[in-house]
């Protein structure tokens, strides 16, 4: 029984380090540092929108509010670093936890809805924070806080104007992620977590806890999001409410594992590899009208996955591994 | 094993169940039969723990009352739900696995997979397929096989024959009674009446939401009232 299942699941990590070993050498060769800022911001998102699939994707629980975990993140990373001088390196794993913890506050009350009102209840509160955070002085309010530039190291996660061990920093970010979501594959929890996607009352008849399910997908997805959140903030050096918590920012996560295919491996990181570059080109050719056509691109290519491949850009790939269809 | 006692549930203030009282012996089969809108599925669901009620739910000695539905399903309560409920996006593996789930640490978690595979070898054909490319008997024997790997010892089943050939019903219903010789006490929801009663033990007659008539298996097929009771004139 377990043949044909670990086959597939062995593929799919031999698959995953050769493409770790390309991402790990190609970027040696390139000088170009457009290029290589592309490259980090596509490895960031895929990272942040697999977060965001483990529990909209696998579990269903569609969330347009990871926005505040990602800001929290981000804040929590770089106060403890401002006003506590804890390094970022150890920081963000702080982020990454209050992260977690975020979702989990958010998922107590809000799980108790379901499908589309559990989606415009993380929107509402990721408003509430938004907001929080504008009108909070000791957080540096709507003037935001620039994190210190220190020598470069890896404790500091902080490299001058050197871009490539950033990408690795990233791109370790990116594996975790994935690594995350295979192994919750093929783990009791996530079947437990796509049968409450699919069929709640048949979960619960299978002895699945459902509340206790969504928590802690949202804990976890929430934690890496906060992670992102924290390298996302060290990356660009300056924080405030509108650069890390914007509402705007929620779409841009759950973007690519949308487009790319929601409740897959591949989907976060193809849906990256493709929205990131258009979104940086666009706003780098188009300087500050950029922001608007930013907007109309999503929808447009939303609008075009939805009527062409309703499960993503990923099932273009996929081999007709479960038989007739 | 299960007992009931005078249970009431009901939907927005409608009575769906009115004071039903029931018990179903270690090793029986138990069918409860009636009309559509009977009660019959809220019956199942108001023992899985789906359904709000009032009464007593009695299983092998524990109150369900109040106890949420996947407790219910830990304690050895299996259901088979009405439209079978299977995850169609899934392999039929994959719902065999998930059907696992309850059951803690890996050392007997599949045990049950073998009994799934002799009573419904076209399963084991057909692992690898998704759920939905199957036909409606294979459906519910998946459903069956997923319900049986969360190793109940109770087992309902919400009218197995719904959308199935006949020719199949039959091989379902010889292999409920595989189920109880296995020892799996079995509780049976039908609306086919000749069927259900010709491998209960004992039925229940439920119409509109109260038990109107119960006894062995035979006087209740052979009792013209129940027909009447059944179609309800």
């Amino acid at each position: 029984m377990d043949n044909f299942i670990t086959r597939r699941r062995r593929h799919e990590l031999m698959v995953a380090g050769g493409l770790l070993v390309v991402a790990i050498v190609v970027p040696l060769f390139i000088r170009d540092v457009t290029a290589l800022n592309v490259i980090i911001l596509s490895l960031l998102f895929a990272g942040l929108s697999q977060a965001w699939n483990i529990l909209g994707g696998y579990c269903g629980q569609i969330s347009l509010g990871h926005a505040l975990y990602f800001g929290m993140g981000s804040y929590v990373s770089t106060l403890l670093y401002v006003h506590g001088a804890i390094p970022p390196s150890i920081g963000m794993f702080a982020g990454a936890a209050v992260g977690g913890l975020a979702a989990l506050l958010v998922g107590w009350p809000c799980f108790r809805l379901s499908g589309h009102y559990y989606a415009i209840a993380t929107v509402v509160v990721g408003e509430i924070g938004y907001l929080l955070f504008l009108n909070w002085d000791y957080v540096g309010g709507a003037t935001g806080v620039y994190i210190p530039i220190a020598k470069p190291s890896l404790l500091n996660l902080q490299f001058g104007k050197d871009k490539l061990p950033y990408l690795y920093v990233v791109l370790a970010f990116c594996a975790a992620t994935w690594l995350a979501a295979w192994l919750i594959e093929g783990s009791r929890w996530g079947y437990a977590w796509r049968a409450v996607k699919d069929d709640m009352v048949a979960a619960r008849s299978l002895g699945v806890n459902i509340f206790s399910s969504k928590m802690a997908a949202a804990a976890i997805s929430g934690a890496f999001t906060g992670l992102g959140g924290a390298i996302y903030g060290l990356y660009v050096g300056y924080i405030d409410p509108d650069s890390v918590m914007a509402g705007h920012f929620s779409i841009l996560i759950a973007l690519p594992a949308v487009l790319g295919g929601v409740g897959t491996l591949w989907g976060p990181i193809l849906g990256a590899a493709l929205l990131i570059p258009m979104k940086e080109l666009s706003s780098s050719y188009l300087g500050g009208s950029g922001r608007g056509v930013d907007l109309m691109l999503y929808g447009a290519m939303i609008v075009v996955v939805a009527l062409a491949q309703p499960q993503g850009v990923v099932s273009l790939f996929r081999r007709r591994a479960h038989g007739p269809a | 094993m299960l007992r009931l006692e005078s249970l009431s549930a009901s939907y927005r203030g409608l009575k769906a169940l009115q004071g039903v009282s029931l018990e179903v012996g270690k090793g029986e089969i138990v069918a409860v039969v009636g009309a559509n809108g009977a009660g019959k599925s809220t019956l199942l669901k108001s023992i899985a723990g789906q359904v709000a009620i009032e009464g007593t739910i009695m299983f092998d000695g524990q109150s369900l009352h109040r106890m949420p539905a996947h407790e219910i399903t830990r304690l050895g309560v299996g259901l088979v739900p009405e439209g079978r409920r299977l995850f169609p996006r899934l392999s039929v593996e994959d719902n065999l696995r998930l059907g696992a789930y309850a059951k803690r640490g890996t050392a007997d978690r599949f045990k049950p997979l073998e009994l799934v595979f002799s009573l419904f070898p076209r399963l084991q054909e057909r692992l690898s397929q998704r759920a939905e490319t199957l036909s409606g008997g294979e459906q519910q024997m998946l459903a069956i096989g997923r319900a049986l790997m969360t190793q109940p010892r109770l087992l309902m089943l919400d009218e197995p024959s719904q959308g199935i050939m006949p020719r199949l019903v039959d091989d379902i219903l010889a292999a409920v009674q595989k189920i109880r010789d296995l020892g799996v006490t079995v509780l049976l929801v039908e609306q086919r009446l000749a069927e259900a009663l010709e491998i209960a033990d004992r039925a229940y007659v439920l119409q509109t939401g109260r038990i109107v008539m119960s006894g062995p298996a035979r006087e209740i097929a052979a009792d013209d009232a129940v027909r009447r009771a059944y179609l309800g004139i």
